[in-house]
């Protein structure tokens, strides 16, 4: 039987200060197969952003499983995490995150400072990454000089840089006006139908429903995981992408 | 991440604050200027000071008041005059029964205004025995110096500098003359040969006279400033030391060497001492500009610190993106140590350029400076600015590399 992309069984997750312990995750267990396009939904506090940095490396489980290409991650070391994030994973964030005063061309090959990636072949994947998200006439842009929605589509350049197995979207239209936000899922959903696999967390419906699979959480529990009957298809800003 | 990575990436973030990198270079730029500017001009000094204890000839052996250790400074350096050394000690020195001593002159100095009519310079006028052209080895370009007899009859008769002679009297012929020092009536009897400067002392603006009118009529005093004995040949140096110290010891009636009121050195012996005092003035120079470093790499780390706080979300960025804690280190170290790199190159010119500058200066007045830059210097300089952005620079790298990268992205 084929593995799957992800699977995580019976994930926890407490923070502990001091004496008070809070629960963020209390057992929760799926898997993610390679080529799906997921959104993890609940409202804040539910436990959907811990759970999606778990799931991107960036933090440990307390207790449970998560395996990754049927690769146990809790046996992976600090460097062991910091490469699979290079290597197999794109972020896109809620605040873009792209470095001030810096060209869009910088920002977005800084990925491949931390891999093996030959230097020659830096120019030419940025070039090919801006032009998937329409922004190839911005290369010495800095993120000042762009908009909100041509900032985010820097941030999805920049998480495709690496080919990555899986891309992670948090609130990817969270600080954008709904016509920018639709731009950003359309080629969410382009790139899935290109074959990359999206997890995307988000407190809203509407954008959960450009998904093909949501996964509800709440309380640190998994209250539903349905596939999408009626999925938005965002359309409007097809000129975008090339 | 490779060298040509960090160094593409430290020039990313260089350049993205480029006047804050700059004042952060300051520091540094500034200190090893100074550390520079020190080795060279303390180098370039130096030499000059042994040039000229070298021009003054190997066989030549100086003698003066109070004592002082073998190679320590002079005792008359501590300011107060010591009034033990007497003209007759040294005239005893030439004698038949010694005879690689060749001449003995004593030297008492004053300050003073010296008026031939209306025309007044300030000079500085030198009390010498007759044999001073003998014992420095030089000689009058016109008239003549005065003889043995006018120094024991304290004749009232002067040899003017080159330049004196040029500064009072200007194109007249000042030979037979009366000028007035102190309000004492001295001949013009001889012009010196221009000689050039040399032991700090432009030798061409004094008036010689007889030390004993430098005494009586213008000091008011019964000792001498200092001496200096010309022998045969610097072979016999050490002999002659001793004659001479066993010649005043007789004359001053000191039986114990430890109770010596004088002391006599050779020109090696004198060359040494300088080097060595000259050798701990430069050290104590560069040490305070070693302060001025160690104060830049404080600014450094600094601002360092500050701008791991101002860009934790960039560097929790790094970290989801792939990057391990041990390429945060070398990356913030990577980055100080560029920027403290590029001071210390930016301090090399300013430091080489002071240098050469001081220098040309300093040869344009008619010193014989030679500009010292030592490649080693420059050598230490580039490794010390790369020393002080290391260990300056790896407790920023240390807190950057330490942050969570959850929280990091969250910062703002």
């Amino acid at each position: 039987m084929p593995v799957s992309l992800l699977e995580v069984k019976n994930l926890k997750k407490e923070y502990r200060n001091e004496d008070v312990v809070t629960p963020a995750l209390n057992g929760v267990s799926f898997k993610i197969e390679k080529g799906e396009f997921v959104a993890i939904m609940g409202p804040s506090g539910s436990g959907k952003s811990t759970l999606m940095h778990i799931l991107g490396f960036l933090e440990r489980p307390s207790s449970g499983d998560y395996f990754f290409n049927g690769r146990n991650v809790n046996t992976f070391t600090d460097d062991e995490l910091a490469e699979t994030r290079g290597k197999e994973v794109g972020f896109i964030f809620q605040a873009f995150n792209l470095l001030p005063r810096t060209t869009l061309l910088d920002n977005i090959i800084l990925p491949l400072f931390y891999t093996n990636v030959h230097k020659r072949e830096w120019a030419y994947r940025a070039k090919k990454v801006l032009t998937e998200v329409g922004l190839e006439h911005r290369l010495t842009h800095t993120p000042g000089q762009i908009s909100g929605g041509e900032k985010q589509r820097a941030a999805i350049a920049r998480a495709l840089i690496n080919d990555p197995a899986v891309i992670f979207a948090d609130e990817p239209t969270g600080n954008l006006d709904s016509k920018s936000g639709l731009q950003v899922m359309r080629i969410l959903q382009e790139l899935n139908d290109h074959g990359h696999t999206i997890i995307l967390v988000t407190h809203e419906r509407y954008t959960a429903e450009h998904s093909k699979r949501i996964l509800k959480i709440k309380d640190g529990l998994i209250i539903s995981d349905e596939m999408v009957g009626n999925r938005q298809i965002a359309d409007g800003a097809k000129e975008l992408i090339k | 991440m490779n060298f040509s990575q960090c160094v593409h990436n430290s020039f990313i973030i260089i350049g993205r604050n480029k006047l804050r990198s700059f004042l952060t270079m300051l520091g540094i730029i500034i200190g090893i200027m100074s550390v520079i500017v020190i080795m060279s001009v303390g180098a370039g000094a130096q030499s000059l000071i042994l040039n000229q204890i070298k021009s003054m000839g190997s066989n030549l052996i100086g003698i003066l008041p109070g004592k002082s250790e073998e190679n320590g400074p002079p005792a008359s350096v501590f300011g107060t005059p010591i009034v033990t050394l007497k003209n007759k000690d040294i005239q005893n020195l030439v004698s038949p029964a010694f005879p690689r001593v060749i001449a003995a002159s004593s030297y008492a100095r004053g300050l003073d205004t010296v008026a031939w009519g209306d025309n007044k310079v300030d000079t500085y006028f030198v009390g010498v025995s007759a044999s001073y052209i003998d014992v420095e080895d030089t000689f009058v370009s016109q008239g003549r110096f005065f003889t043995e007899e006018e120094e024991k009859s304290i004749a009232r008769v002067a040899v003017l500098g080159s330049k004196t002679a040029e500064d009072l009297f200007g194109d007249e012929n000042p030979l037979g003359h009366q000028i007035k020092i102190k309000k004492t009536n001295f001949s013009i009897i001889g012009v010196m040969r221009e000689r050039g400067v040399s032991g700090f002392q432009n030798q061409d603006d004094q008036i010689f006279v007889p030390v004993t009118a430098a005494q009586k009529l213008l000091l008011g005093i019964n000792y001498i400033n200092f001496a200096r004995v010309k022998i045969d040949s610097s072979d016999s140096a050490d002999d002659s030391v001793e004659y001479i110290k066993q010649s005043l010891r007789a004359s001053h009636n000191i039986d114990n060497p430890e109770d010596d009121d004088f002391s006599v050195r050779s020109a090696d012996q004198g060359l040494e001492v300088m080097g060595k005092i000259t050798n701990a003035i430069r050290l104590f120079l560069v040490a305070i500009a070693a302060i001025a470093l160690v104060v830049g790499g404080i600014g450094i780390m600094n601002i360092m610190l500050a701008a791991v706080q101002e860009r934790t979300q960039e560097i929790g960025l790094r970290k989801a993106i792939g990057a391990k804690s041990k390429q945060i280190i070398s990356q913030f170290l990577f980055e100080t140590i560029t920027i403290t790199f590029l001071g210390g190159v930016i301090g090399i010119i300013l430091g080489v350029a002071i240098s050469a500058t001081v220098a040309m200066a300093a040869q344009s007045m008619g010193y014989q400076w030679d500009l010292v830059i030592s490649l080693p210097s420059i050598f230490l300089a580039c490794l010390v600015s790369i020393g002080v952005g290391f260990i300056f620079g790896i407790a920023p790298a240390r807190r950057a590399a330490g942050l969570d990268p959850i929280e990091a992205l969250r910062y703002e």
